[in-house]
């Protein structure tokens, strides 16, 4: 089922939490609402979902104006970020809940209520847990049931909020790769929400960024890793350096120093200088680069993070790059790069 | 288990808390707390039993089996039939409203909810005789249209819910701000309707709380004294309740008499307290309550 959000706001008590946003996802696929806290991603899902209504704009399932049913009318499969799993019924009774209050036209009989209850439990591996209580299974069990109890409705789409939030890291990267099999199995239209880059990157096959409740940028993880499409973007995901430079006919530069970057396109005037800390090559002090001192050195993992000050700036601008950790460079050696990567915003 | 010889390899020195105080003031503060509760507490309650079987089993039933007696506890058990189911449902009502909702009034009518508590009864009482009243807003209209509340059971009924009004909801409203609405979403995306959600899945979460609530709500309909005193009228027979009753049977110097109904609600709050103890223990983390009241 494609969902369309068209020009959607939403304000709670005057604040707005989503400025007229509009988002189009596609029939069947896994897409992840990412951003920081605040961004409006789980406004966004709670909206499509119909938890909440919105204060302007239209959400289409399919070709139908969903805007102005009620959630249960929605049929959409929510799992929540603390399960919300019933405590006082078991495994079988909480996914076969919402067969069990359909209206008797057209609810199953329970012997078909319990058969896919089974079903849906041996699809999410939980299968001889179907008489224990929530209470008796652990967070990663929890979610599954919880994915599980909203699948058995069969729904037009699958909105998860935060569904590995309160998991442990093991547990998170195990129903990671569960998810996306679950997800290549059934073929669901999965909207989930996620403030874990990674995850997003990973799991999704698009990602939407998300920030001050506007959408920053859609697109596939290379597309938002390789070509961020605002500087918001270019730091929330993967690290990112930044240096503000000036363009003067078509040429980048800091201070009076040539960089080397020509950016013919862009029109001379005050810009900043995004790069990825890996996306750089050093080159000889003589040619035109970035050049600085080192004032600080950090072995992260295989890499070294270099921290410079930059010719040409105040000591207070620091920049940093990454280099082998092999480098031999220490505190207050002098260095000179260009970015092979990068991009000027305003 | 515990190994004997790991326990003796322990340094022999006992645990002293920073907020411990010494020995003696230990005992000294546990001595008065226990006579404190035996003098005021304890003691008044065994001379209500006492009092009643002062004069053998026999006089003591012959009070309980009067006409007047009967008709008492009847009426206790007519007012307290009524007013408990309301509050209960106007209890989780008001709950419902205040720990699933925003709206703008919430914080007055939390405080509002609790204004029995800090109201003397009597005012209570008197605030429906100035309503009902002959000389009363409503009296005149009520009268001319054959309708009686003041010295009736309907306005011991009013009053009575008056007075025991917060029990369910000041129990109920902590517990399922705390509970929050994450089961209730949850059970409407999978197409659950209002009354669905409410039955199976808010109802189970707070069965417990609202017992405990009705509990409470229960031991006061059925002893409160001085709102049901200013409306009542205390004709026997017809508009006395038990703890009326027992007034009248003491003025009249039949201490036997009023003993022996005493003893029966001293014998309900014993009931209600075990029941309670019994709860608090049972289902403590499901009773927010437990930790105020």
């Amino acid at each position: 089922m494609e969902v369309r959000v068209q020009n959607v706001r939403k304000e709670f008590d005057r604040f707005p939490a989503l400025h007229d946003v509009s988002l189009d996802i596609r029939s069947g696929e896994l897409i992840a609402l990412l951003g920081p806290s605040g961004s409006g991603k789980t406004t966004l899902l709670r909206l499509i979902a119909g938890l909440e209504q919105p204060t302007s704009g239209r959400i289409f399932f399919g070709d139908e104006d969903a805007s102005s049913k009620t959630v249960q009318d929605r049929n959409v499969g929510f799992v929540f970020q603390h399960y919300a799993l019933f405590r006082h019924m078991t495994v079988a009774e909480n996914i076969g809940f919402g067969l069990k209050v359909r209206p008797s036209e057209t609810r199953p009989p329970k012997d078909e209520i319990r058969r896919r209850a089974h079903e849906l439990l041996e699809l999410v591996q939980l299968k001889g847990l179907e008489n224990r209580y929530p209470s008796q299974l652990s967070g990663g069990q929890r979610q599954r049931v919880a994915l599980a109890r909203a699948m058995a409705i069969e729904p037009k789409v699958l909105l998860l909020d935060e569904p590995f939030g309160a998991l442990d890291a093991q547990v998170r990267r195990e129903l990671r790769k569960w998810l996306r099999e679950i997800h290549d199995a059934t073929g669901h239209t999965t909207v989930f929400v996620t403030h874990d880059q990674e995850e997003a990157l990973e799991l999704a096959d698009r990602v939407v960024v998300m920030c001050q409740g506007n959408i920053e940028q859609v697109g596939s993880s290379d597309t938002v890793y390789d070509q961020p499409a605002s500087p918001f973007v270019y730091g929330f995901i993967g690290e990112s350096s930044t240096i503000p430079v000036a363009v003067r006919s078509g040429e980048v530069g800091i201070g009076n120093w040539a960089t080397g970057l020509s950016a013919s396109n862009e029109a001379d005037g005050e810009r900043r200088l995004f790069f990825r800390p890996h996306d750089v090559e050093l080159i000889d002090a003589k040619a035109n680069g970035i050049s600085g001192t080192v004032v600080a050195t950090r072995r992260v993992a295989g890499a070294k993070h270099i921290e410079l000050t930059v010719d040409g700036l105040p000591a207070a601008t620091r920049v940093e790059i990454e280099l082998p950790a092999a480098h031999p460079a220490r505190i207050s050696d002098r260095i000179a790069f260009r970015p092979s990567q990068w991009k000027l915003f305003a | 288990m515990a190994d004997p010889a790991l326990h003796a390899a322990q340094p022999d020195v006992p645990y002293i808390s920073a907020t411990t105080e010494s020995r003696l003031w230990r005992a000294v503060l546990m001595a008065v707390a226990f006579v404190f509760l035996g003098v005021f507490l304890v003691l008044p309650l065994v001379l209500v039993f006492m009092e009643a079987f002062r004069k053998g089993v026999e006089p003591f039933f012959a009070t309980l089996v009067e006409h007047d007696t009967i008709k008492a506890i009847q009426l206790t058990l007519t007012v307290a039939a009524i007013a408990v189911p309301l509050n209960c449902i106007f209890g989780v009502a008001a709950s419902w409203a205040i720990a699933k909702y925003e709206f703008k009034g919430k914080a007055f009518l939390t405080t509002l909810i609790d204004l029995p508590f800090s109201v003397s009864p009597v005012i209570s009482g008197l605030v429906y005789v100035l309503l009902f009243g002959s000389q009363g807003w409503l009296g005149p209209w009520l009268k001319s249209h054959g309708i009686e509340i003041l010295f009736a059971v309907p306005g011991i009924v009013l009053a009575t819910i008056f007075v025991t009004f917060p029990f369910v909801a000041r129990e109920l409203i902590p517990l399922m701000q705390e509970q929050g609405t994450g089961d209730e979403e949850a059970a409407i995306s999978l197409g659950a309707s209002g009354w669905q959600t409410f039955w199976h899945v808010t109802l189970p979460n707070i069965k417990w709380g609202l017992l405990y609530g009705v509990l409470l709500c229960n031991a006061r309909a059925f002893g409160e004294f001085g709102a049901v005193s200013v409306v009542s009228g205390h004709i026997r027979g017809q508009t006395n309740t038990m703890p009326l009753h027992v007034e009248i049977l003491y003025n009249e110097y039949n201490a036997v008499g009023a003993f022996a109904v005493a003893s029966l609600l001293a014998g309900l709050a014993l009931v209600t307290l075990v029941l309670k103890t019994l709860l608090e223990m049972r289902y403590g983390g499901e009773i927010a309550g437990a930790r105020r009241h």
